[in-house]
């Protein structure tokens, strides 16, 4: 199986290829369209600030390449983020393939910003979630969220509820990071590889 | 609900992981990449690594040892000392680091933790802060906690955070490894004066010191050394311990 990580200079990509080589993958670090329609998946991380993920994205060609893949497709914590409409984070578009707009958290005395740190997941649905219960923790580390909607495969709260995972089609999204939520990160990795 | 996390520290020396008292009279504890293995397996809910002597002497974090322990760490990992260029934060993240923590260089030059922020974002810089209690007041303490600042610890703190620090790594020189607790008066001070989470350091001794740091310090995640790698107590008997005290932590 060819499993292929978005290359766009989006942050720490390393924890991502570690924690698939942990589960037995040999991942491949590209930003080349033809060995991403190739791949039988495709990870896109991402750390930072949207306004220049976005544009590292359209400087490789990337924000018209993504949007036409058609494998099973997982965007990590920014990578998801970058699924939606529009942030808010430096009035950002961003690639529109999920109808959500992205909103900063806001801090009160009980809940800081960044949101960062194991919290549980609530109203999980779908292939990414078999095995694991809301009892389950995953590592987040954002201080801006996409709302819950149609899309919304798994919340969490902070103290609203917000997506902690969204889907549509092909195109899956978690804003916690897998490749650092333990033993319940590395079974939601195993299920997308397995999609 | 967002839980109360803690957090191993291994501070590492020539590629030891060593610990002293009140940052001297270092002792040997062992091989940071299997201490590290062990602390993910029991259940830490991330790990900072500190190469305690990069400041003084002027030496590169050993990155290649942040990789051998990012590969096997499943969870967060913080990187730390000696970070004085947006070149060697580059490299700890290259090399597999979540998060790098940085202390000297941001005192000397408060602008870098800007630059740090906008280039990596800020989730990724934790500012760490070692405070020493002289005549009444917390002091910010610099290189290795060896230079006094001039600096007043909760004003440092605040100003860091506005600077973009997404996190503090906040350290009482005049608790750590003396085992009598936390500073809880200075981190409840800190926590109240930041919107971003606080990690409480220096001072661990016994699990009440992780539910008092965790109640009356507001301390968002607590940070130790010595009681785990010397097996004082074990990091399930601890998460246990402070559940049934009504802590809210990933068990």
């Amino acid at each position: 199986m060819e499993i292929a990580v978005v290359d766009y200079k989006g942050g720490n990509v390393q924890s991502v290829l570690f924690a698939l080589e942990r589960l037995g993958a040999h991942p491949i670090l590209t930003a080349d369209p033809e060995v991403l329609r190739r791949a039988d998946k495709v990870l896109f991380p991402g750390e930072g600030e949207a306004s220049s993920a976005m544009q590292a994205l359209r400087e490789a060609g990337l924000d018209r390449v993504l949007p036409t893949l058609t494998q099973p497709f997982l965007g990590i914590c920014l990578g998801m983020q970058l699924l939606g409409e529009h942030s808010e984070e430096n009035d950002t578009p961003m690639l529109g393939l999920l109808p959500f707009r992205v909103q900063r958290f806001v801090p009160d005395s009980a809940h800081k910003v960044p949101h960062m740190g194991w919290n549980n997941l609530q109203a999980l649905q779908g292939p990414l979630f078999a095995g694991l219960t809301e009892a389950d923790h995953v590592y987040f580390v954002h201080s801006y969220c996409a709302p819950v909607g149609a899309y919304t495969t798994a919340q969490s709260a902070h103290p609203a509820p917000f997506s902690a995972a969204v889907q549509h089609g092909n195109f899956h999204g978690v804003q916690f990071h897998t490749e650092k939520s333990g033993a319940v990160g590395t079974r939601i990795l195993a299920n997308f590889l397995a999609l | 609900m967002v839980k109360k996390r803690l957090i191993p520290c291994l501070d590492v020396r020539d590629g030891r992981t060593v610990k002293g008292i009140q940052f001297e009279g270092l002792r040997d504890a062992g091989d940071p990449v299997a201490l590290a293995a062990r602390y993910a397996r029991e259940g830490a809910d991330e790990l900072v690594f500190l190469d305690i002597t990069a400041t003084n002497q002027r030496r590169q974090p050993l990155t290649e040892l942040v990789r051998e322990v990012a590969r096997v760490l499943d969870i967060p990992f913080t990187v730390g000392g000696g970070i004085g260029t947006v070149a060697d934060v580059e490299a700890l993240l290259l090399s597999g680091a979540d998060k790098v923590s940085i202390n000297s260089a941001a005192l000397a030059r408060p602008e870098f933790i800007t630059d740090l922020a906008r280039r990596f974002g800020s989730q990724c810089i934790v500012v760490a802060v070692d405070a020493r209690l002289v005549d009444s007041q917390w002091q910010v303490m610099t290189r290795a906690g060896t230079q006094a600042t001039g600096r007043e610890a909760v004003a440092w703190c605040r100003e860091a955070a506005n600077l973009g620090a997404g996190e503090l790594l906040l350290t009482s020189m005049s608790h750590d490894g003396t085992k009598s607790g936390f500073a809880l008066e200075l981190t409840r001070a800190v926590s109240e004066a930041v919107p971003v989470p606080v990690i409480a350091s220096g001072g661990a001794g016994q699990p009440a010191d992780f539910t008092a740091v965790f109640q009356a310090g507001g301390a968002d995640a607590a940070l130790a050394a010595s009681i785990f790698h010397f097996n004082e107590t074990a990091l399930p008997a601890l998460k246990q311990y402070l559940h049934a005290a009504g802590i809210p932590v990933r068990l």
